[in-house]
């Protein structure tokens, strides 16, 4: 089980550090488009935790 | 030449067209009937109910959306060989690649819950117990992926794309009128004015029209059948057809329910089916084997496409033409996710309403981002090339992308908030 875990662990490294740069050019395009889709997740994520919390409080999950 | 040389000549190069085609044709065809899922057939069923034949022109419009969207993985596909989730590592780094992958993760798996709710629903309509429907889906699926050939897999998912056109004979029983159809259907119109509930009901059919899931799976599906760049004429006009086909199966799904359930509060489509099954027997047994069906395609397709982005990302073998042997990571993760989403279904008091509500809410995380990469990923010239996004072609992705994005997130945040659109 240990064994596993560290072989993955390993892996997710290997992947980050495979993938640590991106490889499109970073155009001001580009970067604006990262930039809004940050704002947006960051905002919409914060909505779902929002609702999330809420359903909890009322015992509203079925 | 003579008008029998010419006749002969003619038939002979639109066979041969028509045989290349079928060779390439699949990817752009599954994914788009797959569209038409368990959820799609009960927005379609909602839709037709609540406002008759009157939103069968929105529909239509849905055509050029749904292609213009899904041929830019056809393209990026066939250029970079890369799967989309690959592409996304590579192109914005780990972080947006991680995010993307197991956002991924959760919105197939939940999805493909909705896809069992469906398809034990269709067949408890025939005395079907839910873990018989699980248990036979689940071989079904087994069977069709474990011969080892990409090719024989998307033949048996291309025959069951057929089995969706069910509704149009479905449709033509109930007899509905052709020139309402015409009058109310193909002129725009917003019955009873543009209120929150219709407002819902469109966010609800384009919302089923694009899912984050169809990006992933039609990009890797154009990888694993090796489709080049001489391909893309193909792999477009396969898409095309898709899109047309799964339009047309939604619009007569619409006409029937218009036809015969109009006022009638519908739910799900188990339900149109049951209700249908009283008035008459073979439409009601049409709609239920249809919705059974659009479960299983939806099934088949979201399940590949979670295990092929697995694949990329880990460096696992992770093609439909490796048998289990060869890429055993592949198979475990496509049998572990299809499992465990049946297995939700049978536990007594799960909540299913929830999970189907929730669906939509966590799709409006990873469609906008899947979006805005695809664009930008299309938009780099290092890498594709001469396939890259013209002018015309990025004024209308972007428009479609940026409609999509604004309108999905209505949508969730609908589901979120009924009260706002109330």
């Amino acid at each position: 089980m240990a064994s596993s875990i560290n072989r993955l662990v390993r892996k997710i490294r290997e992947i980050n550090h495979r993938y640590s740069k991106p490889h499109i050019e970073m155009t001001p395009m580009v970067r604006l488009s990262l930039m809004a889709l940050r704002i947006y997740l960051l905002l919409i994520v914060g909505l779902i935790v929002y609702k999330f919390v809420v359903t909890l409080s009322t015992g509203a999950i079925q | 030449m003579d008008l029998f040389s010419w006749l002969y000549y003619k038939v002979r190069k639109y066979w041969k067209a028509i045989r290349l085609y079928l060779v390439i044709a699949g990817p752009g065809l599954v994914v788009m009937v797959a569209d038409n899922d368990a959820g799609g057939i009960t927005t379609y069923a909602a839709t037709g109910a609540k406002y008759g034949f009157n939103l069968i022109w929105f529909l239509l419009i849905l055509i050029p959306v749904a292609y213009y969207v899904q041929e830019m993985t056809v393209r990026l596909g066939a250029v970079t060989k890369r799967g989309h989730a690959e592409a996304i590592f590579d192109g914005f780094g780990a972080f947006w690649g991680w995010f993307s992958l197991i956002d991924l993760m959760i919105v197939d798996w939940l999805t493909l819950v909705t896809e069992f709710i469906g398809m034990t629903s269709a067949l408890s309509i025939f005395g079907v117990a839910p873990w018989i429907t699980v248990a036979g889906v689940v071989t079904l699926m087994g069977i069709i992926v474990i011969n080892g050939r990409y090719w024989t897999w998307e033949k048996i998912a291309l025959l069951f794309c057929t089995l969706n056109l069910i509704y149009i004979p479905a449709a033509f029983m109930v007899h509905p009128s052709v020139s309402d159809i015409f009058k109310q259907g193909l002129i725009p119109n917003f019955p009873g004015g543009f209120n929150g509930e219709l407002f819902f009901i469109l966010m609800a059919n384009i919302g089923t029209t694009i899912a984050p899931w169809m990006l992933f799976f039609q990009q890797s599906a154009v990888v694993d059948k090796g489709m080049l760049e001489k391909d893309i004429p193909w792999g477009k006009f396969d898409t095309l057809v898709g899109s047309v086909f799964t339009v047309v199966v939604a619009v007569f799904i619409v006409i029937l329910t218009g036809a015969v359930l109009k006022g009638v509060a519908i739910d799900d489509a188990a339900q149109a089916a049951s209700i249908l099954m009283g008035t008459n027997h073979y439409v009601g047994t049409f709609m239920a084997i249809g919705l059974f069906d659009a479960g299983l395609l939806g099934a088949i397709c979201i399940s590949l496409a979670s295990s092929w982005a697995f694949g990329e990302i880990f460096g696992w073998a992770h093609s439909l033409n490796q048998n289990i042997k060869e890429a055993p990571w592949f198979y475990i993760t496509y049998f572990f996710t299809l499992i465990t989403a049946g297995l939700v279904v049978l536990i007594p008091g799960a909540p299913l309403v929830l999970i189907t509500l929730f669906v939509q809410v966590v799709a409006v995380t990873l469609l906008p981002a899947a979006l805005v990469f695809l664009i930008l990923l299309l938009n780099d010239k290092k890498h594709m090339g001469e396939y890259c996004n013209s002018l015309t072609e990025n004024l209308i992705g972007g428009f479609i992308v940026i409609a999509i994005v604004i309108l999905s997130t209505l949508y969730g945040v609908s589901v979120m908030f009924p009260q706002l659109f109330h």
